[in-house]
């Protein structure tokens, strides 16, 4: 019994965290067409920033509770600098290709971010655990979890909100819909697609930096932490539908409580047990939970 | 006998020429071609899959079944020779292709590049916790003979260059014959309608399923020469990363020509080796800036530059 009640509040952490990744990821995809590669190392960067920005915060010797604020404001400089940078700077000449050209358009820009973070920040490790600790720790029976987790939970509910009501309940988040269904369109209709495409790309890049900046506090932040990140993001929204919100939130909780049951039952399994799962949900629903089929084109 | 189509026999000119001036390459460059050529063996198969309109971000999965079959094939079926290890890589590779292909000649685009990304995560996962296997760090690989000749220290380089050599030779030239059959001649068509190939009564299931065993075969085959000359096999020929270096081998080298993903891989391996020599702590972003320019600015890859300098030739 025990176990159980373990397995779901770890999966529902590790879902929550899930969720913040394949946000961004599957929002970028569905507007723009693109499965961004790079995602991973934006929320390296973004992990990077806010150890920088937290660790300074504290060594100034200023008040610990201000750190969650700097841990914020790194993934928002990371996300709204590189953003833009990276839309307007290399992926608007690449639009109208090929789906997987664009792939190894992001996954040549993963390769160089990566060696970017190295030259930035040395190869050594980053430690900012302070906000971790800070809160104290809550008591579910005999098990103890630190508060931090529940931060992370509620801080993936409100952007999983915040999102749709961005997308469903404002002007913009209608632009936004026009769009995903047919470009040619609401470009005819006079939506500017260009700052709808920089927009959505800099949220998706804010999103993978949020991401990062959370984890920050619970990990060292090393070079290549990107890296498994990527896939694990794409088995999410694969398992949900590519582009489709609910899908992503569906995704992550069957892929968080998918891990940490293999985590706690049968730890051998667990690498596979997520990749597992992707192909399982694949072979009974092709396009993945939350996607129509689409006519075949003749 | 139907006179050599002018690719076979370019083909064969281009093997005549590299085995004639083996003997005066250096070490280094004799292990570097080998390591290529296997690595162009999975970029050939890619190029097929391209052709049939699909592309495959789990290729790492039969590179890194066929390197382990040879680097098992001495514990287990008590083999020494080099050819043997590659053959067996070469058909367990297409073996467990052709059950997966069951499944996977279903999808398409980016759910086929997904679904074969799956499949490559969960032998990794497999691989990183079978400690029988070495875990993380894998084995040590190797062969004692190649064909009945004994393997020894240089003749050992020079006898996988030629394996390897032939290798691709055969590869690429069978595979041109095989594009141009009946049978191939429905690969271009299935990229390009399926519902079209399917009225006119061939069955676009069995083409794709096809190509995909051909495809691993492949990689199965270069996995194996690959782990040879490395002389260790590791899960990381399984990881994610090293299908995503096979797809940019095959889009850098273009898919109009069965010669191109050699000549990508060498070029990759070499820009890769002098990067890691001049600027080791960057070498990732000068490979990665290279592959933004030929993408950029060599949509159809390296092989449209051969074209345009002999106008005419197709």
């Amino acid at each position: 019994m025990e176990t159980v009640v373990a397995v779901l509040v770890d999966g529902v952490i590790y879902a929550s965290w899930l969720f913040i990744m394949a946000a961004g990821l599957t929002i970028i995809y569905g507007v723009m067409r693109i499965l961004n590669m790079a995602h991973g190392s934006l929320y390296a960067l973004g992990a990077y920033a806010a150890a920088t920005f937290a660790g300074a915060w504290l060594n100034g010797g200023h008040a610990p509770l201000g750190s969650y604020l700097m841990l914020g404001l790194a993934a928002l400089a990371v996300g709204l600098v590189l953003g833009p940078v990276i839309e307007r700077g290399l992926l608007r000449f690449t639009y109208g290709r090929d789906e997987i050209v664009l792939v190894l358009v992001t996954y040549a820009l993963f390769l160089i971010l990566e060696d970017l973070v190295k030259l930035v920040w040395g190869v050594e490790s980053y430690f900012i655990t302070e906000p971790y600790g800070l809160l104290g720790n809550v008591e579910f029976g005999t098990l103890s979890y630190p508060v931090y987790s529940a931060v992370v939970v509620l801080a993936a509910v409100a952007i999983g909100l915040g999102l749709r009501w961005g997308i469903y309940r404002t002007r913009y988040g209608k632009l936004l819909i026009a769009v995903i269904h047919d470009r040619e369109m609401s470009a005819a209709l006079g939506i500017d697609v260009r700052r709808v495409y920089l927009v959505t790309f800099t949220l998706g890049t804010t999103l993978a930096a949020i991401g990062g900046a959370i984890t920050a506090p619970t990990v060292s932040v090393v070079p290549g932490m990107g890296v498994e990140v990527i896939v694990l993001a794409f088995a999410v929204i694969v398992i949900g539908g590519l582009g489709s919100m609910p899908g992503a939130a569906l995704g992550a909780i069957i892929v968080g409580l998918v891990r940490s049951a293999a985590v706690h039952w049968a730890p051998q399994v667990e690498l596979f047990s997520i990749y597992a799962a992707m192909a399982f949900v694949l072979a009974f629903r092709p396009r993945g939970l939350f996607v129509a089929p689409e006519a075949r084109k003749i | 006998m139907k006179p050599l189509d002018r690719t076979v026999r370019r083909l064969g000119i281009a093997l005549v020429a590299l085995l004639a001036i083996s003997p005066l390459l250096p070490d280094w460059a004799l292990f570097l071609v080998t390591v290529s050529l296997a690595k162009g063996l999975v970029a050939l198969g890619l190029v097929l899959l391209m052709r049939t309109g699909l592309v495959s971000f789990g290729q790492g999965l039969y590179y890194a079944l066929g390197a382990y079959t040879a680097g098992m094939a001495p514990r287990f079926f008590g083999a020494q020779d080099a050819l043997f290890m590659v053959l067996a890589g070469t058909a367990s590779a297409a073996m467990v292709c052709a059950v997966l292909g069951l499944l996977i000649a279903r999808y398409r685009a980016i759910f086929f590049a997904m679904l074969s990304l799956a499949f490559s995560m969960i032998l990794y996962g497999l691989l990183v916790k079978s400690p029988a296997l070495g875990s993380t760090d894998g084995f040590n690989a190797g062969a004692q003979t190649v064909a009945g000749l004994p393997l020894t220290g240089m003749v050992a380089r020079y006898a996988l260059y030629v394996l390897a050599l032939l290798c691709a030779f055969a590869s690429a030239a069978l595979l041109h014959r095989y594009l141009a059959s009946h049978l191939g001649r429905l690969t271009p068509a299935v990229r390009d309608n399926e519902l079209r190939v399917e009225y006119m009564g061939a069955s676009v299931r069995n083409v794709v399923h096809l190509n995909l065993v051909l495809a691993s075969a492949l990689a199965g085959a270069g996995g194996a020469i690959a782990a040879l000359a490395v002389g260790h096999v590791d899960p990381e020929t399984a990881y994610w990363t090293t299908s995503g270096e096979f797809v940019f081998v095959a889009i850098l080298s273009g898919t109009g020509n069965v010669a191109a993903p050699f000549v990508g891989a060498v070029l990759l391996e070499l820009l890769r080796n002098f990067a890691y020599a001049h600027a080791p702590n960057t070498w990732q972003l000068v490979v990665g800036g290279v592959m933004l320019l030929v993408i950029l600015f060599l949509p159809e890859g390296l092989w449209s530059l051969f074209r345009r300098r002999r106008p005419g030739t197709a």
